[in-house]
């Protein structure tokens, strides 16, 4: 089994914070892993973008070029990475702040107002949290559980106090994902 | 034997004594100054009696060969280099005495941001800058430091300051960063002069071995042949005419508080800011 | 390789960060770390006592590792002027025997070219990291292996090589990180560890003990003419007489480095009639096109060179021998496939699949070429 999962949207959203709570939660459930960021300029500016591909097995490629999953937060990554889902694979889409459609049938859509979420669960810096919920509710690769976990080792002594925040954002994604249309 | 044993009557007076860190003859030209520095470096060592523990950065030019002359530890580096390779000497065994030996090409054109750079830094290390104007290993080439004027074998009409830029004052430059704790200039235009160097290489090391920091030492020195003189005929201008373009003097030596008046930061300093 | 081996024992710095909500997690077995972190800290473990570096993506992680641990540890630490200082304070640091760092990416490492060539010359030791980026000139900052030539073929100026290692995961680098020092000390030697953006930029689980390396005091280091002739290290030979000698004696450390060091892995080999040839992150990238090709019916295998010199040209004939065709997957506008060539003198039909420029084959990518290799090598009447 490899799954791979691609995060994109605006610098600022979190990306490869969700990203590495991913990968931890892999980690912890001691399945192989690799976490992989966009980096350098656009990382400065624009969009940003990771890449977490688990295995039971040594990973191969670090270039995926038939995503299982792909969590899109904004408009320039829906038109970037819907095209990349692999057949049967789902894509995330953040409602909020995209309204194109993928234009294809053969994938699983999960449109979640991920922005909207994160706000009503307290801050909209946490819609990438509220994304890997989401992600986490409809196809159960990780443990919600291991999740909270993760969340609360890569937040660290440094932000604990924002534990309570993440959980129960990722927890409002996982809500959502778990029931089919969210309007 | 060492310069304090007693003499005795069967055996003479020493008048002249090799050092015994000069370990062979040198093969220098006829009137080249290397000769006296290197004899000056291998008797301030003696004295100091550093010279077991002292690591020597070489460089590429005539002093390339300064390890077949000097009985020390040695280490060749790439040209311009010696200051970076002198860091990572000294930052690994900052215990040992390690110093640098460079030409002014090496040091004041190919070598500026390695020289710079350590002076910045305040490595705790020595530089001894052999400063005759002129490339001579490679046949009396233009040097940065070169005069204005002065005809090379790449200045064949004189260097033209317009096209080819001004003499280069590497010393009085490094001498306005803090980390610099001594910086001289001295020459080997005549004995007199050699004394002072003498004094200024020694000093240079005292400052090494109480670790406070970057210590340079410009010797003016001569390029017979690069520069068609004679022997005396280039102590001469190098007395008349080098010396007058680079002056001698102590320009650092903050432990004896000899420094540069520079602005710090938060009060300009009103010498230099005025008419702003 | 025969080394000593000495468990450092656990590095509390490494591990994750209690969760906060009072409970303690045990020790991980594995963290996740960073390409160029994970080198930064496999150098510090295996006993780096000095680190020189300067600035530059997608290498700068590894800089700022060193720049908190080193001090830490009471060894020395320099951010350079330049890539030029660095590798020369890494001159230096290694004359007067320290175990040596020194990192960047390609623009970085062509200018360290010259003190390279110096090193070898003077038989310095010193492991270079180099996180690959596409080139030439400033290049971009993606992943690319443009470098192979640079690396492999003598870097700058003058007759010689140095040992080049090629990890493809994070935990292999770790193991290379402290084989290159091996080497570099068995061999007097600089060595190059060649990495790329990806493998300096991702993040995989390691084990969090990593190895020490023990350490001997060398005969030739300076410290200091006490009772004893001074010790010159030196590349200059002026006589051309001196300098053959000096060169053939280099040639021979060469050829001892050449029949003892060879590395490599293989992967599905055994029934392969096509076989790929990468390293590094392309060769994962080949890992997984040759489970899509087997999926697809085309018995396909993986061989991994690891020592990219010397190259394990004798073990890739063995691997390819009866294969059909050979295809090298590469970074890069085809540098490795050069080697491939030379190790097969026409035996195989030989192919090359490569992106450049920070673009890298897509397993999809690497099928398709498989699927032509093997259609060409047909026609060619094999």
């Amino acid at each position: 089994m490899e799954v791979s999962t691609i995060i994109a949207g605006f610098g600022g959203q979190g990306i490869l914070f969700a990203g590495k709570v991913l990968a931890e939660a892999a980690l912890l459930e001691g399945r192989e892993v690799l976490w992989i960021p966009s980096y350098g300029p656009e990382m400065r500016g624009g969009t940003a973008s990771c890449t977490v591909i688990i295995a039971d097995k040594l990973i191969g490629s670090p270039i995926v070029d038939r995503a299982d999953h792909a969590v899109v937060l904004n408009p320039p990554s829906m038109a970037k990475y819907a095209p990349m889902v692999a057949v049967g694979g789902l894509l995330v889409v953040n409602t909020t702040l995209i309204e194109a459609e993928p234009g294809r049938g053969d994938i699983e859509l999960l449109e979640v107002p991920c922005t909207a979420l994160a706000k009503s669960a307290g801050d909209d810096k946490l819609v990438s949290v509220v994304a890997l919920g989401a992600l986490v509710g409809r196809r159960r690769f990780v443990e919600p559980e291991t999740v909270h976990r993760a969340l609360a080792i890569i937040l660290g002594d440094r932000h604990a106090d924002m534990i309570t925040l993440d959980t129960a954002a990722f927890d409002a994604g996982y809500e959502a994902g778990l029931e089919q249309v969210i309007a | 034997m060492t310069a304090a044993e007693p003499i005795t009557e069967q055996e003479g007076r020493t008048i002249y004594r090799r050092p015994l860190l000069l370990s062979n003859p040198t093969t220098y030209c006829p009137g080249c100054g290397h000769g006296i520095v290197h004899r000056l470096l291998a008797e301030v060592l003696e004295e100091l009696d550093l010279g077991a523990k002292t690591i020597l950065v070489g460089s590429v030019g005539c002093s390339v060969f300064a390890y077949d002359f000097l009985a020390l530890d040695s280490v060749e580096s790439p040209h311009g280099r010696a200051a970076a390779v002198a860091t990572g000497v000294k930052r690994y065994r900052p215990d040992k005495v390690v110093l640098t030996y460079q030409g002014d090409g090496d040091l004041a054109a190919i070598g500026t941001a390695e020289i710079v750079h350590a002076a910045a830094r305040g490595e705790r290390f020595t530089v001894i800058f052999v400063n005759n104007g002129i490339y001579g290993m490679t046949g009396g080439q233009m040097a940065p430091t070169t005069l204005a004027g002065q005809k090379t074998t790449s200045s064949p009409r004189g260097r033209d300051v317009q096209s080819q830029g001004y003499p280069l004052p590497v010393t009085e430059m490094l001498s306005l960063l803090p980390g610099v704790q001594y910086a001289a200039r001295a020459s080997v235009c005549d004995p007199g002069h050699v004394g002072k160097a003498k004094q200024a290489i020694k000093r240079a090391f005292e400052i090494q071995l109480e670790g406070k920091g970057f210590s340079i030492v410009e010797v003016l020195s001569t390029c017979p042949v690069g520069w068609g003189l004679t022997p005396s005929e280039s102590m001469e201008r190098l007395r008349d005419t080098v010396m007058t373009a680079y002056p001698v003097g102590t320009f650092v030596d903050r432990p004896r508080g000899i420094a540069p008046k520079l602005p710090q930061p938060g009060s300009p300093n009103r010498s230099i800011t005025e008419g702003f | 390789m025969t080394v000593v081996d000495q468990p450092a024992g656990a590095r509390p710095h490494l591990l994750a960060s209690p969760s906060g909500t009072g409970e303690v997690d045990p020790p991980p077995d594995r963290v996740l770390m960073k390409g160029n972190e994970a080198i930064a800290e496999a150098a510090v473990a295996a006993g780096c006592d000095a680190y020189f570096g300067y600035p530059i993506t997608p290498q700068a992680e590894l800089l700022e590792w060193m720049a908190r641990r080193m001090p830490e540890e009471g060894r020395v630490f320099v951010q350079a002027e330049s890539e030029l200082a660095a590798i020369n304070m890494a001159l230096g640091a290694s004359a007067a025997g320290a175990r040596v760092l020194v990192s960047s990416s390609s623009p970085g490492i062509s200018l360290m070219a010259e003190a390279m060539s110096y090193m070898a010359g003077s038989r310095l030791p010193v492991v270079l990291v180099n996180v690959m980026r596409g080139g030439p000139g400033l290049g971009s900052i993606g992943a690319a292996q443009g470098d192979y030539l640079q690396a492999t073929k003598g870097h700058g100026h003058g007759d010689y090589k140095v040992p080049v290692l090629a990890p493809s995961s994070i935990s292999e680098a770790i193991d290379l990180v402290r084989d290159s020092f091996i080497l570099a000390e068995r061999y007097r030697t600089p060595v190059i560890l060649l990495a790329d953006g990806i493998l300096g930029q991702a993040m995989e689980p390691v084990a969090p003990t990593f190895q020490r390396l023990e350490k001997s005091t060398p005969d030739w280091i300076l410290e200091g003419a006490a009772g004893r002739p001074p010790r010159v290290l030196k590349s200059l030979h002026l006589q051309p007489e001196a300098l053959e000698e000096h060169d053939l004696a280099l040639q021979a450390v060469y050829e001892r480095i050449a029949a003892n060091e060879q590395r490599w892995a293989g992967e599905q080999l055994d029934d392969a009639e096509i076989v790929l040839v990468a390293y590094g992150t392309a060769a994962r990238v080949a890992r997984t096109a040759v489970e899509r090709a087997r999926a697809e019916g085309m018995p396909a295998g993986l061989f991994r060179p690891i020592t990219l010199w010397p190259y394990p040209a004798q073990a890739l004939r063995d691997a390819a021998r009866g294969a059909r065709a050979v295809l090298a997957v590469e970074m890069s506008a085809g540098q490795m496939v050069e080697d491939v060539r030379l190790a097969l003198e026409g035996a195989v039909p030989v192919y090359h699949h490569g992106r450049m420029g920070g673009m890298v084959p897509s397993p999809d990518g690497v099928v398709d070429a498989m699927r032509q290799a093997w259609a060409m090598s047909q026609e060619s009447g094999r």
